[in-house]
């Protein structure tokens, strides 16, 4: 056991580290992407707030064509945008654009139906009362929907995290690279299950956090 | 204080249009409590949402206070909603917020200054009767309390009419008569004009002044409680006053009555209630009398009895009883059978 960790311990804790940048920027990035996003397809759908066909139809389109392709696609065929936008395509900084053209649509996705999920007569409620749309978008509907989205948010974190051990194939590293480096091609499968334990606890506990924060946003 | 002028409203779903009201027109004075009653569907619940324009009439005019909100622009409109307080069948409350924040809210989005926010949350929570219960989440709170809490939001806006989308159809009895006693007292103590609309002819016999009876999308009777009340014309607002579970009288039970004499319903108001007409037609006339059915309803500013009986004689003196009661302000209706 110490000998082992002698041994790939530091290897270990920088792919864990990688995991998590990996993780956490595009997630930020795509955060501040899919929540407005999400809310514009909740506002411009039929019988929205701010209806508009022609707004909702090629972002509905466009989404689904993204989340329609496989992240390891989509790694190779951002190449020549990610170069432009990051400046490089290799490293950390080379799979962070595709990580967020993946999670963002998804995220989207997953705002709309936390949002269409609040009580329509609330949001009347505070339209009788000559509140601005703008300040029900916010104050009422997402504010309403929290819980939900926390869970969709969940949801989106683990998955991100699953797409990252991908962007080892362009060298950013992280421990899904660790684990098909060493554990696979260098017969190593010591390393893979821990690696793996190492995943599985990580996303238990991203659940479980995830869990418990939605619990306490709800009321009802 | 609100007019609905020729008010008419469709609906488009694919090829298919309803009409849910037609030309609809009634005037609601400052300080009264009106009520439109129908069964569902009669479309008095678009006609409801047509006063605030949560639903667009398709065409006419919808005056508050003699400006039409049908011609304002989004902002104006914002503005004259403001003076609109409306409650719901579900009460529509935030889930995520405690009672305190629900009425607290809608002032902070509509910039109400900080220090009043709070007079006005106290205020009106205590006007509900539910200052104790502040920092509870709806929840927790019984459908009732639940009510309470929408209407301390919408006072709390201290609007100049409340309008009442089925406010007390999802309550039990009880709960109920609390919201109407409560309503009558926002009317009273605060003059707020309310405008409400219903399916239980108990609301409107409790609290309201004046009465609407909607039918497929028309308004086809209007007046004072009393008067539809005691002298309902059309067949739509007879079904909903005969409609009291000890005025159906069983077919097979009518026909055997109808062989031997006529059945008749007697309405009468206030005081004449207590007097003993049967004993005095029996005495001065040739005929037997007998109760099937009666009752007396407390109405907003009166009483008014209601008996179904069957009266048993020659058609001579049947007849000079009956008119012998028409006398005395009872109005006689035969029962068809």
């Amino acid at each position: 056991m110490a000998e082992f960790w002698t041994e790939w311990g530091a290897d270990i804790t920088q792919a864990l580290w990688e995991t998590i940048l990996m993780t956490a920027i595009p997630l930020a990035i795509s955060i501040v992407i899919g929540l407005p996003l999400g809310i514009l397809l909740v506002m411009t759908r039929k019988g929205g707030q701010a209806e508009n066909r022609v707004f909702y139809s090629i972002a509905n389109a466009i989404i689904n064509v993204i989340r329609s392709i496989p992240f390891i696609i989509l790694l190779f065929l951002l190449i020549p945008v990610t170069r432009i936008v990051a400046g490089t395509t290799i490293g950390v900084e080379g799979v962070i654009l595709p990580l967020v053209v993946y999670t963002a649509p998804y995220i989207a996705r997953l705002m709309e139906s936390a949002l269409l999920e609040v009580n329509k007569g609330v949001i009347e409620a505070y339209e009788s009362m000559g509140i601005p749309t703008m300040k029900i978008i916010w104050s009422v509907i997402v504010r309403e929907a929290r819980s939900t989205i926390i869970l969709g948010l969940t949801i989106a974190t683990i998955g991100l995290i699953g797409a990252t051990a991908m962007a080892g194939l362009v060298g950013a590293g992280g421990l899904g690279d660790l684990a098909y480096q060493y554990g696979h091609l260098r017969f190593e499968p010591v390393v893979m299950y821990v690696v793996i334990i190492v995943l599985i606890v990580l996303v238990q506990v991203m659940q479980t956090l995830g869990n418990i924060w939605a619990r306490n946003l709800r009321k009802d | 204080m609100i007019e609905l002028k020729n008010v008419t409203k469709t609906f488009t779903t694919g090829k298919k249009t309803v009409e849910a009201l037609k030309d609809v027109s009634l005037k609601i004075k400052k300080g009264e409590i009106y009520g439109v009653i129908g069964f569902s569907g009669a479309g008095k619940s678009t006609l409801i949402r047509c006063t605030n324009l949560l639903e667009r009439p398709t065409e006419g005019e919808v005056l508050i206070n003699g400006v039409d909100l049908t011609k304002l622009k989004k902002g104006q409109l914002r503005k004259e909603r403001n003076k609109i307080g409306m409650i719901f069948q579900h009460f529509n409350l935030l889930t995520t917020a405690t009672v305190y924040e629900n009425v607290a809210r809608p002032l902070k989005l509509s910039n109400v200054p900080k220090h009043e926010i709070n007079e006005r949350v106290k205020k009106y929570l205590k006007i509900v009767g539910l200052e104790e219960k502040q920092n509870v989440y709806p929840a927790q709170l019984s459908g009732g309390q639940k009510q309470r809490v929408a209407i301390a939001r919408a006072l709390a806006q201290e609007p100049e009419v409340l309008l009442s989308d089925e406010a007390t159809s999802a309550l039990d009895p009880n709960t109920t008569s609390s919201i109407l006693e409560l309503l009558l007292r926002v009317n009273k103590e605060l003059g707020i004009t309310i405008f409400l609309i219903t399916h239980e002819l108990d609301v409107i016999q409790r609290i309201c002044d004046r009465v609407g009876v909607m039918h497929q999308g028309e308004l086809v009777e209007e007046g004072s409680v009393i008067d539809v009340f005691t002298k309902p014309q059309h067949p739509q607002t007879r079904d909903f006053v005969f409609d009291d579970a000890n005025f159906k009288v069983p077919d097979s039970v009518k026909k055997g009555l109808s062989a031997t004499g006529r059945i008749i319903s007697l309405t009468f108001i206030g005081s004449s209630s207590s007097e003993p007409f049967l004993a005095a037609i029996t005495k001065k006339y040739e005929v037997v009398p007998s109760i099937l059915a009666g009752g007396i309803d407390q109405l907003k500013t009166n009483s008014v009895g209601k008996l179904l009986i069957h009266l048993q004689g020659e058609t001579a003196e049947v007849e000079k009883a009956i008119s012998y009661l028409e006398e005395r302000q009872i109005t006689v209706e035969e029962v068809a059978s």
